[in-house]
């Protein structure tokens, strides 16, 4: 595509940067730091030892369940310009020889909101951790919570997924959550709110209600509301760690549980 | 103030009002006109079923937010004998979103929680309109691991337009309160019902609402977002909030065909605010009927039957 071509303009300090720039930094301003939003392969590519990813699920598909207006449109457009056929992505994979079960929420497919095949997808992966022992780790770049199209189905994965959590969690098993970019409303009210350890991006926007259920209310907002370091400093979270580290700090963690 | 209903309930309020004005009038007659009105009352009350029976979602959307409504302390009030309220998170304070406490219902010794969302106007601001805070979610899981403690089972009672969306909420961690009331409730050692007696409005009702059995009224909703919210986020306006409302699957009967609900609890005629004795005495009678069900559950097969019914939930395209 030739979008892949032109230089990226960072949103932060207007910065130009081209895409072999960022490649290098793992989508990282170069000149401020600003992390750039990572779609689900990206984030997979950085994290994961390379050829040891083996995707779960690949096959589950979201329909149009309650047969909601304009749903099947929003969803074949964003099948066709992500490539994917949810919000998330599943699987099991190597971190620097460490096996590990892998979910990443792609805000990129319906603002990686949780609907009936993303809660089942990530409630298989923890049920597949459980049974081969393996810890969890979960990317959620969900700006979206639970989808609206898929009404009460899409409400009830909150709880569907919580319980796989619990259910991780009364195994023994590790369950790390990294927020990045943004994570908000129903997923930040389930299971990415659960792990054990819940690391975030520098930058990444981190709450229950967003900008846009916020709408109507007139409030002063403090400053660095809902970012990522705002939410450390009121103990919300254990870490904020800048993507060049990541790897490292994920393989220590699993180090130090394996 | 007499209470006239709502906008489209508007005929048959006046109907019932001329009927009564024709009662007193036919009273003062010396020729006895009871036939004529019984056959009069007979054929209205058919037609008083059949627009109650066709209901648009929307209408029963407003049907579940009307003030009038019974609230969740009407029915703790009338179902819980020897009660002892709790107040407080142990954290933070104490939120009148939600009440909760001990006592007894029909033999069982119970943890009740119901949302609150107040009744007149000064009563609704001191009980943030149902909208609970973190420290609501916290004073609920506390009382929910004091069930388990004990071995009582809890009784749910919800009624929210959702969890409070503003500044505070956020700084004291909203999502990680009702996110760790997911997880602890569907794994809790002890029967859990809950009862959607109005709104059960998104997270903010999940949150308290996890359990073994779900049962709603009638004319309650349960809504992944307020059709309003709905229909701005996706149209851009307020406008179509009736149509979203559609869209959603939202009523009782139309969840109870998903599978996402257990029971649907008849409601009087015209609605729970209508005979309220009527309406508690429903939902009392399915509270019984369902606790003696699960109370007789081995702790184990319940723990298993509530993941899978989680698990279950949800249309997946193979």
């Amino acid at each position: 595509m030739n979008s892949e071509v032109k230089n990226s303009i960072c949103p932060n300090c207007s910065a130009e940067a081209t895409k072999s720039e960022l490649e290098l930094t793992y989508k990282v301003c170069p000149k401020c730091d600003y992390h750039y939003p990572m779609a689900s392969d990206e984030r997979i590519k950085m994290i994961i030892d390379n050829g040891t990813f083996t995707e779960y699920d690949a096959d589950l598909e979201s329909s149009n369940p309650l047969n909601f207006p304009e749903y099947d449109e929003k969803l074949a457009k964003d099948k066709m310009l992500t490539g994917l056929k949810e919000a998330v992505v599943t699987g099991e994979g190597k971190i620097n020889g460490y096996p590990t079960a892998f979910g990443v929420t792609d805000y990129r497919f319906r603002m990686g909101s949780m609907a009936s095949v993303f809660g089942e997808k990530i409630v298989r992966c923890i049920e597949r951790a459980i049974e081969k022992r393996f810890p969890v780790i979960i990317f959620s770049s969900s700006g979206g919570g639970a989808r609206m199209q898929e009404g009460m189905l899409s409400l009830m994965q909150m709880a569907k997924t919580s319980a796989a959590c619990m259910k991780l969690k009364e195994e023994g098993l590790l369950y790390i959550v990294v927020l990045a970019s943004q994570s908000f409303a129903g997923v930040m009210a389930s299971f990415a709110s659960l792990g054990h350890i819940i690391i975030a991006e520098p930058g990444t926007r981190v709450g229950f209600t967003g900008e846009r259920g916020r709408s109507s209310i007139r409030q002063e907002l403090p400053e660095g509301f809902q970012t990522a370091e705002f939410m450390i400093e009121r103990g919300m979270l254990d870490m904020v760690v800048h993507r060049k580290d990541l790897k490292k700090t994920l393989t220590d963690l699993l180090k130090f549980f394996s | 103030m007499e209470y006239r209903g709502l906008e489209f309930e508007e005929k048959i309020f006046e109907f019932e009002k001329r009927l009564a004005e024709l009662k007193e009038l036919a009273s003062s007659f010396n020729t006895d006109l009871s036939a004529e009105i019984k056959a009069i009352e007979k054929q209205f009350l058919k037609e008083k079923k059949l627009f109650y029976l066709s209901l648009t979602p929307w209408q029963r959307v407003l049907i579940s937010r009307d003030s009038q409504r019974p609230r969740s302390s009407d029915y703790i009030n009338e179902l819980i004998k020897d009660k002892v309220e709790m107040f407080g998170d142990r954290i933070y304070g104490d939120d009148p979103a939600i009440i909760g406490g001990i006592g007894t219902f029909r033999g069982y010794k119970v943890v009740f929680l119901g949302q609150e969302k107040g009744r007149d106007t000064k009563d609704r601001i001191a009980k943030n309109f149902g909208y609970m805070h973190p420290e609501g979610y916290r004073k609920a899981l506390r009382l929910m691991k004091f069930a388990e403690k004990f071995g009582k089972p809890v009784i749910s009672f919800v009624d929210t337009p959702g969890a409070a969306p503003g500044v505070e909420a956020e700084l004291r961690g909203q999502p990680m309160a009702i996110g760790e009331n997911l997880a602890v409730m569907s794994a809790l050692k002890v029967p859990i019902l809950s009862i959607v007696i109005g709104e059960g409005g998104s997270g903010g009702a999940l949150g308290v609402g996890v359990s073994d059995k779900i049962l709603m009224l009638e004319n309650a909703i349960y809504c992944v977002c307020a059709p309003e919210t709905c229909s701005q986020i996706l149209w851009r306006s307020n406008d179509r909030a009736p149509e979203a409302a559609q869209a959603f699957k939202l009523t009782a009967n139309e969840l109870k065909k998903l599978g996402i609900i257990d029971e649907v609890i008849k409601e009087p005629l015209g609605g729970a605010h209508r005979d309220p004795k009527l309406a508690i005495k429903n939902v009392g009678q399915s509270i019984k009927r369902n606790l003696d069900e699960l109370t007789s559950l081995d702790i184990n097969e319940l723990l298993e039957r509530r993941y899978q019914k989680y698990r279950e939930i949800g249309v997946l395209d193979l």
